[in-house]
Formats: structure tokens, C-alpha cells, sequence
């Protein structure tokens, strides 16, 4: 360890650095200044986002040493992520505003807890070694957990995070279980080595188990289909904002940690794993999206339709090619920014105090907040894949992907699957648009109001003008990518 | 003797197996919670123990400095917090429980049959490596022309298996030991911030329903002494 | 010890592993459940350290430090959850969380 890998950990640093100072400042008499704590979160995640982009310069320069390049890598793969990461919590600090002044509990643990949840996902995307991406999963469950819980004097909050941890717990223990077999056959625990151990091996039965046991803690986080119970309920239990950040930077996140270990870990065995995971994608897309048909509660909804696109994303990893792992980023790109944009929607429809649950609740609010509706359409469209929104570019990505890799019937269900979200998707537009009603009040605050309009730019200009962002994620991906074609 | 010495790793070995399978087994089948605690913690000790058997002393301790006596610990006292007297007397089993049962036989199956020999890594040739670790040194070289030179090397030290665990900890694994530590901060910042029974602005003055109980509960025990 | 095959203690860790499986899916206290998901990792241990002496290599030890450590610190949120839960309810039966059904 010396200065020059420090140097290379600086995000991680500040960010886990800032979270330190925001847990403090209460007891030196910043209790009374709740207020502040969003603009002081914010220019946290101004300089950690500064501090990616630095250490993308400092990179090439340095030398690095070899203990440190074991565990940990700063490459484009990660510092995409880790962009993301930063503006996802951007994102949800701006949504948890008004929540947080409505419900008055203290703000500066939970921006503190929120500032630890990022430095674990920024681990995750780094991490080259099982033990890194291990505790950097840890890290951002056992902040989300804590988060689910937040509002501890509601009772659905509290009973979300039970039912959160209980089956997270369960699943890391999977996981762990896998690992130690994958440790156990190729007797390291960094991802190049035990892609240099698999490629000279034959099939091996306990590899795969490990394999599948990985897959199984991944697919938890990720929530794809035999693993998803725990959320339509978390997602409906847990204050909206963390519900929204549960479903874009923690999925996110878990992706990129999948993306990584498949593509880098395991191509060897590609074969042998694809077909399960393939079913695993079928059954999210279809499970998800037959179910979220019937919600009428709008999170629940949401949550279905979060398990579906789980199926969609993992189609970037059965594929295993170059499209397959540029369809991952984009996607997983689109995805964030047009369900933090919905989020932001539900946020701003109040009943009673509560986020807009129900569809009803969405009647008629092209009159009330035009600018809201239509956005929302859009983000809808996006998430259903019609051109010309992102979402489009992203699906094409993958089902591409897929095929150009043999999986045709894979990537004709999430077609057809693609086609019955449209319709749960539509009938919020049609309550939007078509119907009467007076429904729920709107409160649109300017932090709300910005989280839209961003969500809304990156959805229309990835739609309309995909070159430049799929340039970025091309240059992103081509060193994973290149370990693939190398084999 | 020679074959009884040989034999006695194994024979302890299959005791504290059997103890440790034993005591699991009434962990999960125990209806009070805190004699599942208890056997949990005979499990602990029993998995502690084989640690140092597979010579690593230092795991061993942490085992049960960390699991029996901090874990354990809260177990118990979280337990004894919530209900003793209040056991569930109907049904300590969920509705699901046949098939937990089922799918719980299919893992081990499925387990035990994949764990055989062979499967794994072959045998590293430093059996020394558990216990040692490598250490920058110098030594003078003497060179032709009569000066001596000191000269970098590393080499294997032999060392007890703590210090080798802890000089990998601080050397090789200095970035997961940081976020390990990162990690226990948001467990007793989220301890305290869920646990704490705070009350909320609404509901400040509003005494939990245990303390009304007791003062009405003391108002009649007073009336009824006066009487 | 070189008398014990690595296999025993792999084969003792599955059991073990099964049993706490079992545990989590079948029983109903809230505790009794996370106690449970302790024997499991636990299991999980004991697999660590059983390759980390075939193969003569600290990680595996390593690793199991790092598991212990993450345990604690999640036995103390998940606790403090249970803790919070019951405040709520008096009760920490898993079929009576119900509030949104499953």
C-alpha cells in the first residue's frame, strides 16, 4: 500500500470521509440544521464525483501495487459505474427532501447512511477479488437494511426491514456458500486467477454448485424471479425514496458486480451456466410482468415491473459478448434514470400524507401537472422499449445480444413479455390522460421538479441521439470485453 | 499404540462432530428460543475447536471471542428483552414447513454428493504457509573486489499462525480490512438508530402502554391496600 | 492434524449447512430464524478453513475473519430490528408480519 494506491481509492475515501462528517455534525449542534444536510450531501457527491473522474486521470501515471491491483481496479468499466452510483444518491438526496421534513426525523444519518451505502457500491464495481466485491455487497445491504427501517414508528417500515434482512442475510450466506466452493477449486479468490484455473479444467461438478450459489446471493440483489418475494413488499414497506433507490442504485450496483465475475470469472463454463440463468431471465420476465398486470398499488407495480427488467438486463450475461455486456450498461443506464423519474412522480402525489399508492391517484394529472404526465409518459415508454426513447436503444441492445449468442427463444419471450408490460405500463397513461378525477393532491417542489427534468433529458437524448452515450459505454466495456474475445 | 495415537485426531474429530450436528440439530428444534441460544452456543464452541484442529489457532479464538461471547450475548439478551414467559404454545413450525423440510434434504443431497475428493484445488507443496510469512530483509554480499554490498531480499519467516494472519491482514488486505471497519460504524450507527425507541414529536408525551398498565396496575394494588 | 481428511470436515460443514437451511425455512420465531442463518454461515466457515489447510493458504482464513466480523455487525441491526418490530407488535412470529401479505 503506498500513496500511489491511496490515490487510486480517493472517491472511495472522500465518500466514506464525508459520510464520517455527516454522521458527526449533529452532535456539534447541526441537529437543529436539518436543511443543511442536503446541500452539505450534495457537494459530497460533487467532490466524490469529481474524485472518479480525477482518478480515471491518475490511472494511467501510476504504478500500482501488486497486493492492492489484487483487490481492487480502477478501469473505465468501473468508473461508468461508479457515475452512476454518484448521481443515483445525487438523485434520491434531491427525492428524500420533502419526505424527510414531512416525516421529521433526522436527516444527517440518514444522508450519512446513504453516503455508506455508495462507498459499498463503489467497492463492488471495483472490486476484483471476492473478498472486496463481498464486503462492498455487505456494505450497501447493511446500509439498505437500516434504511428500509428508517421510519421505525411505521410499522410497514419496520416489518419491510425484517423481511429485507431476514432474507438478506439468508442469501449472502448462499452466496458465502458459493464462494468457498469457487475458493475451493480454484484456490484463489481473484477473479483473473480463477479464470486462469477454470480455463485449464475440465467440468466439475462443485464448481458449477458454486457457481449457481454465486448466481443465487447475485440474483437475490438483483431480485430475478425464484429470489424476488422480499420485494413488492420492501418496496411498498420502506420510505419511497429508499424504495426508489432499492430499485435503481442497488440493482445497478448488483449488476455491475454480476457483469464483472461472469465476464471476467467464468467464460470458461460459459455453456454450463447460461441454460440456468436463462431460465432464471424467462421466468423474471414473465413472473414479473403476468403479475405487475394485476397490482393496483403503484410501488407493488413498480416492484413487479423491477423483477421483469431484472430478466431483461440478465440477457446481457447470458449472452456473453461484446453487445451483450454494452447492452448491460446502457440498459442498466436507461433504466435508472427513467424509474428514478417515476419515483419522483409517486413522490409528489400526497394522500393523506402517503405517496401516491394507488392508480387512481394518478387521474387526470395532465391538468393538474402537465409537464409531470408527460414526462412520466415518457418514462413509461422507456421502460416499455418503444422508440424513439432510451429504453429502445437499451432492449435492442440486448435482445440482440442474445441472438447473436443462440439464445433466439430467450430473446422472443422478452419481446413478447415486452409487449404485456406495455399494458399495465399504458394504463397509468390512460388514467393520466383519459380519465376524470380528482385523485391526490400534487405537491411538485423544485428538488422533485429537477429530478424529472434530468431523468427526462437523459431519457430523450440517449433515445434520440444514441451515438455519443453508446460510445462511452463502448470504450467502457472493451477491456472486460477483451478478456472475452482473448479466450 | 502407534495406531491408537494416529487414531485419536479422528476419534475427537467424530466426537465434536457429533456434538456439533447434535446441538444445531436442537438449535432449530427447540420451542424457547433461549435454549436455541444455548445450544447455539455448544455449536460455536464445537466449530471452534475444530478450527484449532485445522490449525488455525487464531480463527479459533476469534470464534469464541466473537460468536461466544459477543454474538451469543446479544442473542440472549434480546431475547430475555422480548418474551420468555410468552412462548407460542400452538405451532413453533411454519405452514411451509414440509416443504422446507423437503427442499432443506435436497441441499444436503445435493451438497454431500458434490463434496468429494478431488473436486478441489490440488495441495499446495509449503505445508509452512499457514504460519509464515514473508519479510523484507538484508544481507551483506561480498563482493570479489573485498566490499560488501547490502542487498534486498524477501524470504519465508516461520511465525505463529496470528502473526501470519495479521501481517497478510495489514499487507495484502489493507482495502477489505478498511471497509471492514467502515462496515462495523453503520452496524452501531443502524443499531442505534432502529433500536432506540425514539419517541417521535407526535407521540412524545404519550407514556408506552407498558408504563400505564404499571401505574394503573399500582393504583389498585393501593386502593385495594386501603381498603 | 494430518490424520482428518479435508472431506470430513467438508462433509460436516454440509451438514451442518442443511441444517440451518432447514431451520430458516421451517420455523416461525424471528430469532430462532436469524440463530438459523448463524449456523449457516458458520458452516460456511468451516469450509473456508477447511480449504484454507488443504491448500496451505492464509486466505481462506482470511476470509473467515472478514465473515465473522460482517456477522457480528449484522447481528446487531438485525437485533436492533427485531427489537423494533416488537415494539410494534409484541410479537416476532415471521407469519404474523403480515401487514402487506407476501
Amino acid at each position: 500500500m503506498t500513496w500511489a494506491d491511496t490515490l487510486l481509492l480517493l472517491p472511495e475515501l472522500i465518500a466514506a470521509t464525508g459520510a464520517s462528517i455527516l454522521l458527526i455534525v449533529p452532535v456539534l449542534g447541526g441537529r437543529a440544521r436539518g436543511h443543511m444536510a442536503k446541500w452539505a450531501m450534495l457537494a459530497l457527491m460533487a467532490v466524490t464525483a469529481l474524485a472518479v473522474i480525477g482518478s480515471t486521470y491518475a490511472v494511467a501515471g501510476v504504478q500500482q501495487t501488486p497486493t492492492f491491483r489484487a483487490m481492487f481496479a480502477v478501469d473505465a468499466f468501473s468508473v461508468f459505474f461508479k457515475l452512476l452510483f454518484v448521481v443515483v444518491i445525487a438523485l434520491v438526496t434531491l427525492l428524500s427532501e420533502d419526505f424527510l421534513s414531512e416525516e421529521r426525523y433526522s436527516t444527517w444519518e440518514y444522508y450519512s447512511l446513504l453516503a455508506f451505502a455508495l462507498c459499498g457500491m463503489m467497492f463492488m464495481a471495483s472490486g476484483v477479488s471476492l473478498i472486496t466485491i463481498y464486503i462492498g455487497l455487505e456494505l450497501l445491504a447493511l446500509s439498505s437494511y437500516i434504511l428500509a427501517g428508517y421510519y421505525k414508528n411505521h410499522e410497514e417500515s419496520t416489518e419491510a426491514a425484517m423481511k429485507y434482512f431476514i432474507l438478506g442475510t439468508v442469501s449472502s450466506a448462499i452466496l458465502l456458500y458459493g464462494i468457498s466452493l469457487i475458493y475451493g477449486v480454484c484456490g484463489s479468490m481473484r477473479l483473473s486467477t480463477i479464470a486462469a484455473a477454470l480455463s485449464t479444467m475440465l467440468s466439475n461438478d462443485a464448481l458449477m454448485f458454486g457457481i449457481m450459489l454465486l448466481a443465487a446471493g447475485l440474483c437475490f440483489k438483483i431480485a430475478a424471479v425464484p429470489f424476488h418475494v422480499w420485494t413488492p413488499d420492501v418496496y411498498v414497506g420502506a420510505p419511497t425514496p429508499i424504495s426508489a433507490f432499492l430499485s435503481t442504485g442497488s440493482k445497478a450496483a448488483a449488476f455491475a458486480v454480476f457483469a464483472r465475475v461472469f465476464y471476467v470469472a467464468f467464460p470458461a463454463f460459459h455453456l454450463d451456466w447460461s441454460n440456468v440463468l436463462a431460465a432464471i431471465a424467462a421466468l423474471s420476465m414473465i413472473v414479473g410482468n403476468l403479475a405487475a398486470i394485476t397490482q393496483t398499488n403503484v410501488k407493488r407495480m413498480l416492484a413487479y415491473s423491477s423483477i421483469s427488467h431484472a430478466g431483461y438486463s440478465l440477457l446481457g450475461i447470458i449472452a456473453m459478448n461484446e453487445m451483450g455486456l454494452r447492452g448491460i450498461l446502457i440498459y442498466t443506464m436507461v433504466y435508472v434514470f427513467a424509474n428514478l423519474g417515476i419515483w419522483a412522480t409517486i413522490l409528489m402525489l400526497r394522500r393523506h400524507a402517503y405517496a401516491g399508492e394507488s392508480v387512481e391517484d394518478f387521474r387526470g394529472l395532465h391538468k393538474r401537472a402537465p409537464f409531470a404526465a408527460f414526462s412520466m409518459v415518457v418514462f413509461l415508454l422507456s421502460l416499455g422499449g418503444i422508440p424513439p426513447t432510451a429504453g429502445f436503444i437499451g432492449k435492442y441492445f440486448l435482445f440482440a445480444a442474445a441472438v447473436q449468442a443462440g439464445f433466439g427463444w430467450l430473446a422472443i419471450v422478452a419481446v413478447v413479455m415486452s409487449a404485456v408490460s406495455m399494458f399495465y405500463y399504458l394504463r397509468l397513461v390512460v388514467a393520466m390522460y383519459l380519465e376524470e378525477g380528482s385523485g391526490a393532491e400534487t405537491i411538485y417542489s423544485p428538488s422533485l421538479r429537477f429530478v424529472t427534468a434530468l431523468s427526462l433529458t437523459v431519457t430523450l437524448v440517449v433515445g434520440f441521439i444514441p451515438e455519443l452515450p453508446i460510445r462511452q459505454v463502448i470504450e467502457s466495456s472493451s477491456h472486460l470485453v477483451g478478456r472475452v474475445v482473448q479466450r | 499404540m502407534d495406531a491408537l495415537t494416529a487414531s485419536i485426531p479422528l476419534l475427537v474429530f467424530v466426537v465434536v462432530g457429533t456434538i456439533a450436528v447434535a446441538s444445531s440439530i436442537l438449535v432449530v428444534a427447540m420451542r424457547n428460543p433461549v435454549n436455541s441460544a444455548l445450544f447455539l452456543l455448544l455449536t460455536f464452541l464445537c466449530v471452534a475447536v475444530l478450527f484449532v484442529m485445522e490449525g488455525a489457532e487464531f480463527v479459533g479464538a476469534v470464534q469464541v471471542l466473537v460468536y461466544a461471547g459477543g454474538i451469543m450475548v446479544l442473542f440472549l439478551f434480546v431475547v430475555m428483552l422480548i418474551n420468555v414467559r410468552a412462548l407460542p404454545d400452538d405451532r413453533i413450525l411454519s405452514p411451509y414447513w414440509t416443504g422446507g423440510a423437503v427442499v432443506g434434504a435436497a441441499v444436503f443431497v445435493l451438497l454431500v454428493a458434490l463434496v468429494r475428493p478431488g473436486v478441489y484445488h490440488e495441495q499446495n507443496d509449503n505445508p509452512l504457509a499457514l504460519r509464515s510469512t514473508t519479510v523484507n530483509a538484508r544481507h551483506r554480499v561480498v563482493q570479489p573486489d573485498g566490499t560488501t554490498v547490502r542487498k534486498r531480499y524477501t524470504r519465508q519467516q516461520v511465525v505463529g499462525n496470528s502473526e501470519a494472519i495479521g501481517m497478510a491482514l495489514y499487507r495484502d488486505y489493507l482495502v477489505p480490512f478498511e471497509v471492514a471497519s467502515l462496515f462495523l460504524l453503520v452496524a452501531m450507527v443502524g443499531a442505534i438508530l432502529i433500536g432506540k425507541r425514539e419517541l417521535g414529536i407526535d407521540d412524545e408525551d404519550v407514556d408506552p402502554q407498558y408504563i400505564v398498565d404499571r401505574v394503573a396496575e399500582e393504583k389498585e394494588m393501593k386502593e385495594a391496600m386501603s381498603a | 492434524m494430518p490424520g482428518i481428511p479435508t472431506n470430513y470436515f467438508l462433509i460436516l460443514s454440509a451438514i451442518l449447512f442443511t441444517i440451518g437451511v432447514c431451520g430458516v425455512l421451517t420455523r416461525r420465531n424471528g430469532i430462532t430464524i436469524f440463530m438459523s442463518i448463524e449456523l449457516m454461515v458458520n458452516a460456511v466457515n468451516l469450509t473456508f478453513v477447511a480449504y484454507a489447510r488443504q491448500f496451505h493458504s492464509l486466505h481462506g482464513l482470511i476470509f473467515v475473519f472478514f465473515v465473522m466480523a460482517i456477522a457480528a455487525a449484522e447481528a446487531a441491526v438485525g437485533l436492533a430490528i427485531f427489537i423494533a418490530l416488537y415494539h410494534h407488535r409484541d410479537t416476532i412470529d415471521v407469519d404474523e408480519a403480515n401487514l402487506m401479505h407476501w
